[in-house]
């Protein structure tokens, strides 16, 4: 039987998949041209593959015949783990953009520690997770370069993306209470550990595309692992549950 | 923060050129002609083609080649360039009677 501490550890990964995806998938459609809007749906898509797998995992170890379903469509705000920055809005194109090259720089660095997990689902899970993240790295970080580097609006919007994201990136590097058991048991990774190669990729993508880096000592907010959540996310879960809540148990 | 989506695409698609997308669908096999997409710089271009002709493992290499940087030969020049072949019927290997001898073929 797996520890709680476990669940809660995959769950907290399926979440913040889940709720990427969910926030990505809302720009089907509405993207600036055709061919980004196919690229930002394969994204959701490869997000959505990874909630699904995370999720899975998590429902088998939490038993009781729960149901990846079950985690994704029947909890509420306050038992939603992700970090806060996967349910910013999307905003202009340079937010969304922005959110996305903030997480897809954590995850990359992430997912190269966790392949080394004792768990061999969670290596497995992250060995697929890496490819896809440095495709999603790539397209992110020359996205920022083309927009910083590009008109003097381009370069003034993502500038303001970055000093309005700034304060959700330091949450990514916490670590609390079950994390520190996990790391230590070989099953997670030491996510303070990864700040400095965070940094590295940040800075120079940042000196590419001649925008500031905000100051490290301003306001920082956290707080979604422990399911405190910024106003945005009972939005979105609203929208993504809405099947569920409103015809319980519909199957097709 | 809502954009503006009609200007928008408006505005880019005139500032986008079209680029050629050619696959190679396996090593060593020859690139052939995909399809086209739009984009602002090679990076782009590389990526859109893999998203929209390359999702599914249909290749192994792209090439991107925008579209203005293509020789094309016009309509107006069909009839001197290809026309000359039609009175020609020794240039067809079925021209040829193959020698009863000859195994393999």
């Amino acid at each position: 039987m797996a520890s709680d501490n476990q669940f809660q550890y995959v769950l907290s990964l399926g979440d913040d998949a889940l709720i990427t995806a969910q926030r990505l998938s809302q720009l089907a459609y509405r993207a600036p041209f055709l061919e980004e809007d196919i690229a930002l749906s394969n994204i959701s898509l490869d997000m959505f593959g990874r909630a699904n797998l995370f999720l899975e995992y998590a429902a088998a170890l939490k038993g009781d015949n729960f149901s990846a379903d079950d985690l994704a469509f029947k909890r509420n705000e306050r038992e939603f783990s992700n970090h806060l920055i996967c349910e910013q809005p999307n905003g202009n194109f340079a937010d969304t953009m922005v959110r996305q090259f903030f997480m897809d720089a954590f995850n990359k660095l992430f997912f190269e520690k966790l392949i080394d997990s004792n768990d061999s689902q969670l290596s497995a899970i992250s060995q697929k997770s890496i490819k896809e993240t440095n495709y999603h790295l790539r397209h992110s970080s020359k996205w920022i370069i083309r927009l910083g580097d590009g008109t003097p609006e381009s370069h003034a919007k993502v500038q303001s993306a970055i000093n309005n994201l700034w304060m959700f990136t330091e949450e990514l590097f916490e670590m609390n209470e079950s994390d520190i058991i996990m790391e230590q048991q070989k099953i997670g990774v030491d996510c303070r550990a990864l700040k400095i190669e965070w940094d590295k990729i940040v800075n120079d993508i940042f000196s590419q595309a001649t925008v500031n880096r905000p100051k490290d000592d301003g306001h920082m907010v956290t707080g979604g692992r422990q399911g405190i959540h910024t106003e945005h996310l009972g939005h979105l879960l609203s929208d993504m549950q809405y099947l569920q809540r409103a015809y319980p148990d519909a199957t097709w | 923060m809502q954009i503006n989506i009609k200007t928008k695409s408006k505005m880019d698609k005139n500032k986008l050129t079209i680029w050629e997308v050619f696959v190679q669908p396996k090593t060593g096999a020859t690139f052939q002609h995909a399809g086209n997409v739009h984009a602002s710089d090679k990076e782009m271009a590389l990526q859109n083609a893999r998203d929209l002709y390359t999702r599914r493992q249909e290749g192994t290499c792209i090439w991107v080649v925008k579209s203005e940087d293509i020789v094309s030969s016009s309509a107006e020049d069909q009839d001197a360039f290809f026309d000359p072949a039609d009175d020609k019927v020794y240039r067809y290997p079925t021209f040829f009677k193959v020698s009863k001898k000859a195994k393999g073929l």
